[in-house]
């Protein structure tokens, strides 16, 4: 479903992706790892026209994504989540979920008012659990409150392909159990990319997991088969401690 | 339902009924250039207040309309001949720009459409290549001050620094009846409570929910599935229509349009008014061109040159005390009553 | 042939004051966010200190410190409160360069004022007016001395830290309220010894900095936001494009043509000739 074919990236010099060659099949959830700096996030800017590549392709079932600008992508069914949520504070839950699940809409359709809920909304709502802040200004949500509404508005646009980066960091352990099972039930039916630190989150919850290094594909392989890879024990969990902080690599 | 028409209700009938029978002839047509001046201020507070477009040049549709409208009183006017002010400028042959706007229904076409396609050209090439904020503000200024020196280069064709003036009738009714300027006053203020309730069903709609949303956060948007580029041009063009239609209204009302009118101060002023008034608020903006206008008036028949260090200081004080303006001291002290009264 | 280089000159020293006047505009709006429309009326507090003192030589160091002045005031008593808010400041600041204007007004007269020049500046070689040459040199001291203050005084280096990241200069222990002060005098009075320049090629009145301010920001959006090289070389762009737009259409049109090749340009470069690189998602 999604191929990255020797994306490369470069930042005055820096190369941020070197190479990088991802497939990610249809339906599956997968896990991105590594210590900073290793091209996670820059890898979803790169599948969500964020960030252009230097080289190489980027492909999403069949479509060449490399110069489409981000809301076409997001049209072919593409969305992500931001490390640090971005909502809109002077809407309402429900609006911006309902914001979220408008875009197929021509313009002028949505020069009429709201009438109710539309079922892609109600079903975000009911997922994210979100139903009693409905009408609350997403501005009053807690930090947990607002990934989940993030999560939710990336459910209502319907994707083929979710992309989220590091949606459980600043969680209390609640709310990341919470997150969890969230997670778990949305990549039932959807294929997901999750870009996380957390180790305790990622043996709970991954199954296949990439683990980035330097801009290039170390390991690829389930939890545990990463886990005792030397190279990456090397590299990612022998600098653990540092890397729980959950900074942006 | 009923109540929450009631206070757009009772400003309706003020200004409908009310005020032609109240106000003398000359106090009228002043209220009928402030409402002028508050079509414009309704579009600043859509683009800048709702779409967080800062737009400095306004005066450069509100323009586009005047001058389209003045065009065609002067062509009625002239029956076949040449505009005074072209014999006095020693023009001979009437210029083919001139021609189709001795039709009104082209010259009121124009008045709106001229600045709607000016604002889509601007719109596009500036907002796709996502330049923004502060840089939309100073391209939207250097618009206002090319078009005044080009107005003022062009003589034989706009009548230079003096504009246009001396206006006599339009649709065959003399400019200078009382009956005619109240006719027109009503005109006026019907077109702003049309534009307003129009604006205001357009900013509570999912579109408006929109527009903010690209306001707030542009880049987060576009992953939402939304050119915000579209988004911004519509409602730029939108409120750039409006300000034409403003200034084909304003020219029999007044009597003038001149590159005065138009230029980056007046731009300016406009925003000020908005911001007065209070941008995030659309009733907000189009009371703060009606006092701003008031205001300007009364000080500049008292003591013409204290008004600029009014203006200014007033302006100082809205922007650092109260950025949200009129409206945002109105709804403050009505949510402390609120809550007063509940405890 | 002759009429096409008279132009250049001309093009040359506009594109001079230009520089001056943007110098302090593209720092104080990559630093810190703000946009100073009394930027303008600094400039017309040099030509005013000017035609106080009568003496070019005089002048110049007076203007710098006059308008410098009046930059520190408006900094400390207003904007500091605003910063990384530049249209809120635009507006704010545009209430005081009419205040300004106002009080230039009462002070010396509504009427333009004529400066008379020093006679060491009358005459020329060749195609180049003394006067006009003499404000290309004032131009290329003030970016020489701009350009060592940025490279080579620890000030300067951590007025481009600040430029660069705020947050990380402050956290690595850099007065940034000192920086900015600083770098709003200098701005500040740059734009004052433009004020005297200008004196030179015109008259001067309450609104000289209105005709001038305009352009001065569309030389900060071509250049790049904070960027020396970029105010050096849109200013000269512009100051030769205006010239030459004048020369060869009529001069009401030159500004429409100076706008239009701005935003074509800007069609390839949208932030500017140069551009602080930063992954930061705004």
């Amino acid at each position: 479903m999604l191929e990255l074919r020797d994306v490369q990236v470069a930042f005055d010099g820096f190369r941020a992706l070197d190479g990088v060659n991802l497939t990610v099949p249809e339906g599956e959830l997968r896990f991105l790892i590594g210590p900073n700096g290793a091209g996670k996030t820059t890898l979803i800017d790169v599948v969500t026209g964020l960030t252009r590549p230097a080289a190489g392709s980027v492909r999403f079932a069949g479509q060449d994504l490399v110069g489409r600008k981000e809301h076409q992508i997001v049209r072919l069914g593409v969305g992500r989540t931001f490390q640090t949520s971005v909502v809109f504070e002077e809407l309402t839950v429900v609006e911006n979920l309902d914001l979220a699940a408008s875009f197929r809409e021509p313009l002028w359709a949505l020069t009429r008012r709201r009438k109710g809920v539309s079922e892609a909304v109600a079903e975000s709502l009911a997922r994210t659990g979100l139903e009693a802040l409905a009408e609350r200004p997403a501005g009053v949500l807690s930090h947990g409150q607002r990934q989940w509404l993030e999560i939710g508005m990336l459910l209502a646009q319907r994707p083929r392909l979710l992309l989220l980066d590091e949606p459980v960091a600043g969680m209390s352990k609640d709310e990341r159990e919470r997150t969890g099972e969230l997670l778990t039930a949305i990549a039932a039916d959807h294929t997901v990319v999750v870009v996380e630190h957390d180790m305790d989150f990622l043996r709970r919850h991954a199954s296949t997991v990439t683990v980035l290094h330097e801009g290039r594909v170390l390991v690829e392989g389930s939890v545990d088969e990463v886990s005792v890879d030397p190279r990456v024990q090397e590299v990612y969990l022998g600098r653990r401690a540092d890397d729980t902080v959950g900074e942006r690599s | 339902m009923i109540k929450r028409h009631l206070p757009f209700a009772t400003v309706a009938v003020i200004a409908l009924v009310a005020a032609p029978l109240l106000l003398e002839p000359f106090r009228l047509g002043l209220l009928a250039k402030y409402l002028c001046y508050a079509i414009v201020a309704l579009g600043i507070g859509l683009a800048w207040g709702k779409g967080g477009m800062l737009t400095l040049g306004q005066g450069v549709f509100f323009g586009l309309g005047g001058y389209s409208m003045a065009m065609y009183l002067k062509l009625t006017e002239a029956e076949g001949g040449l505009p005074d002010f072209m014999v006095w400028s020693g023009v001979e042959e009437l210029p083919a720009l001139w021609v189709p706007f001795a039709n009104p229904v082209f010259a009121l076409s124009m008045a709106v459409l001229g600045p709607v396609v000016l604002a889509v050209v601007l719109g596009t090439l500036v907002f796709r290549q996502r330049v923004r904020g502060a840089y939309f503000a100073i391209l939207t200024q250097a618009l206002a001050a090319a078009m005044v020196i080009l107005l003022v280069g062009q003589q034989g064709l706009t009548g230079g620094t003096n504009g246009m003036t001396n206006f006599f009738e339009l649709f065959g009714q003399d400019l200078a009846e009382d009956s005619t300027q109240r006719g027109l006053y009503l005109v006026v203020a019907g077109v702003l409570g049309v534009l307003y309730l129009a604006t205001r069903q357009l900013v509570n709609s999912r579109y408006g929910r929109l527009l903010v949303a690209v306001r707030d956060g542009e880049d987060r948007v576009r992953f939402l599935g939304y050119d915000p580029a579209l988004v911004k041009t519509v409602t730029f063009a939108a409120s750039a229509g409006m300000a034409g239609l403003a200034g084909a209204l304003f020219v029999p009302v007044v009597g003038i349009i001149s590159p005065a009118l138009l230029g980056v101060v007046p731009s300016l002023e406009l925003v000020v008014a908005v911001a007065v008034g209070g941008r995030h608020v659309l009733a907000g903006a189009v009371l703060g061109a009606v006092v701003m206008g008031y205001a300007k008036t009364a000080f500049s028949e008292q003591f013409a040159d204290g008004w600029l260090y009014l203006q200014g200081a007033l302006f100082i004080v809205v922007m650092t005390l109260a950025s949200k303006g009129i409206a945002g001291v109105a709804q403050t002290v009505a949510g402390r009553l609120r809550s007063a009264r509940a405890t | 042939m002759t009429a096409f280089l008279n132009q250049l000159p001309i093009g040359l020293s506009i594109g001079a004051v230009l520089m001056l006047i943007a110098l302090g505009l593209t720092f104080t709006f990559g630093q810190m966010g703000v946009i100073n429309m009394a930027h303008g009326e600094f400039i017309m507090a040099g030509a005013y200190t000017a035609f106080l003192l009568q003496d070019m030589v005089l002048a110049l160091p007076a203007a710098f410190l006059v308008a410098g002045v009046m930059g520190l005031i408006l900094e400390r008593s207003a904007i500091r409160h605003f910063y990384g808010r530049p249209l809120d400041t635009l507006l704010l600041t545009w209430g005081v360069s009419l205040v300004l204007q106002q009080l230039a007004r009462d002070l010396f007269g509504a009427p333009n004022v004529q400066v008379p020049a020093p006679a060491w500046l009358s005459g020329g070689v060749g195609i180049l007016p003394y006067n006009r040459l003499f404000i290309m040199g004032l131009a290329v001291a003030g970016v020489v001395a701009v350009w060592l203050y940025l490279t080579r005084t620890g000030l300067g280096r951590r007025t481009q830290a600040v430029v660069q990241n705020r947050q990380l200069a402050a956290t690595s222990g850099i007065d940034t309220g000192r920086v900015d002060m600083l770098t709003f005098f200098i701005g500040s009075g740059l734009a004052g010894v433009a004020g005297v320049a200008l004196t030179l090629i015109g008259p001067v009145g309450p609104a000289l900095g209105t005709y001038y301010i305009v352009d001065a920001f569309l030389v900060v959006v071509a250049g790049g936001l904070g960027q020396l090289r970029g105010a050096v070389l849109a200013a000269l762009g512009l100051g030769l494009l205006n010239s030459y737009a004048e020369f060869w259409s009529d001069a009401s049109l030159a500004k429409v043509i100076v706008l239009a090749a701005v935003i074509a340009f800007l069609q390839v470069r949208p932030q500017g000739l140069f551009v602080l690189r930063s992954r930061v998602l705004t």
